[in-house]
């Protein structure tokens, strides 16, 4: 099923979480390389064009998200999770959704008050006007500052969240990380942390 | 982004004195020589982006001479040589990107140089300059068109255009975002001998 049920995460859900994932990993990982000063200038340059290319793509599945978690019912959290636990994930999962938004929107503002004025030409194909703000080397600096800090902090939430849904699956042995992977029998909604070895379809 | 070239020609000189009609018009014999290119002149360049706008500079070191024949206009010769070390374009990362291996690589191509071959006149006051420009290891035939726009007995102006597709200098860093052709518009005086 596409969307969300009550007792685990659609299809819509699980191919958008994937994808974000993929994309965030590889835009950090991206933006810390091309950032280092001794880096072969034109390498420079074609990789900031990429991790621009990539990071709409990323703001544009992280909006689709944003409409696609209002407009969809959220299951239920695993039963066997603890008050605590249901808290602190559902503020990591707020955070992240923010996050994932809010990220690529500052680096989206960095292209667009920079005074070197580069245009963002998606994928080397169309052209992603600047943002209506000033140019000015006081924004720019402000601007990336505020990206590389909440991309990093976005980095910090994302170990926290990954190790916590590996636990789940390895110490715990229930389903929170399987209802995400889609690979989540009905019958073990209820009762799956008894059964951590039930087959996986 | 974007390179350069340059010369200067001579050109039209041989017409213009040639329509003695003008009174004012110095004798072809007046025109003929050796001149240095002289530091008031501008050595232009623009390389358009996806979007409109685009980079826009100058040179600020140069250097260069051209003879003028007067008896035949294709005998002409003109020299010219640009430092890319002093390209000025108004934003430092700019030009530190333009003077890095990705474009100029000024460190070990400190120089560029543009020797005609070959000068035809086109009109009344222009000619097509014919030559071989060497850009970071690369040599190749390229045009410009010259304009002759200021002529008296001791100088001599032009206006001198051409594009040069970078790519084929090894420079082709920023492509397709920044066009591949660099637009030159240079003001090219000569003071003579
Ligand atoms: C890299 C960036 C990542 C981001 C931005 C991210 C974001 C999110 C968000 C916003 C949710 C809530 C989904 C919803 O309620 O509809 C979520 C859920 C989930 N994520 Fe991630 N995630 C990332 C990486 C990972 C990784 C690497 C793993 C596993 C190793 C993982 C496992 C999970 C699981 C199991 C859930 C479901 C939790 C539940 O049952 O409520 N995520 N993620
Ligand atoms: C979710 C998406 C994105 C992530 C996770 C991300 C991550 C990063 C990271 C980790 C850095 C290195 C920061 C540093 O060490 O200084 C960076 C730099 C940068 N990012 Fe992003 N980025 C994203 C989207 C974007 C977008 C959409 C744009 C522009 C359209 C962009 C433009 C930039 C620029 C220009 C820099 C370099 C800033 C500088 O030179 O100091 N980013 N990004």
């Amino acid at each position: 099923m596409l969307r969300n049920r009550q007792d685990t995460f659609g299809w819509g859900a699980i191919v958008l979480h994937w994808a974000i994932a993929l994309l965030i990993v590889g835009l950090i990982a991206l933006g810390y390389v091309m950032t280092r000063p001794d880096i072969d200038p034109e390498l420079q340059f074609s990789l900031y064009q990429w991790h621009k290319s990539f990071g709409m793509t990323a703001l544009a599945l992280a909006f689709i998200r944003l409409i696609w978690w209002l407009s969809n019912i959220h299951p239920a959290p695993v039963a066997s999770l603890s008050a605590l636990e249901r808290r602190a994930s559902s503020v990591t999962h707020a955070l992240l959704l923010a996050l994932t938004i809010a990220v690529p929107l500052v680096g989206w503002a960095i292209a667009s008050t920079s005074t070197l004025n580069i245009p963002t030409l998606f994928f080397n194909r169309v052209l992603i006007p600047h943002l209506p703000m000033e140019k000015s080397e006081a924004a720019e600096t402000f601007w990336s500052d505020a990206h590389a800090w909440l991309a990093y902090g976005l980095a910090g939430l994302v170990v926290l969240h990954a190790g916590a849904a590996l636990l789940h699956h390895f110490w715990h042995r229930d389903v929170v990380l399987r209802r995400m992977l889609g690979i989540f029998r009905r019958d073990a909604a209820s009762n799956a942390h008894q059964q951590p070895e039930g087959t996986d379809r | 982004m974007k390179q350069f070239y340059g010369p200067c020609l001579a050109a039209c000189v041989l017409v213009l004195a040639a329509t003695s009609a003008e009174a004012r018009a110095p004798s072809l014999d007046d025109a003929a020589g050796r001149y240095d290119i002289d530091g008031s002149s501008q050595i232009n360049f623009s390389v358009a982006q996806t979007g409109g706008g685009g980079i826009s500079g100058k040179f600020g070191k140069f250097s260069g001479t051209f003879q003028l024949d007067g008896k035949d206009i294709r005998k002409s010769v003109v020299e010219f040589s640009l430092f890319p070390d002093t390209v000025q374009t108004g934003e430092p990362r700019i030009e530190k990107f333009l003077r890095s291996s990705a474009i100029f690589d000024t460190a070990n191509h400190p120089e560029i140089v543009f020797r005609s071959t070959k000068i035809t006149q086109t009109g009344e006051d222009t000619a097509e300059i014919e030559g071989k420009l060497t850009a970071k290891g690369t040599t190749r035939t390229e045009h410009f068109s010259a304009k002759l726009t200021k002529w008296n007995r001791r100088t001599i102006s032009f206006q001198i255009e051409g594009g040069i597709y970078r790519d084929h200098y090894n420079m082709s860093a920023g492509l397709p975002i920044y066009s591949n052709i660099v637009q030159f518009d240079m003001t090219v005086n000569g003071q003579k001998h």
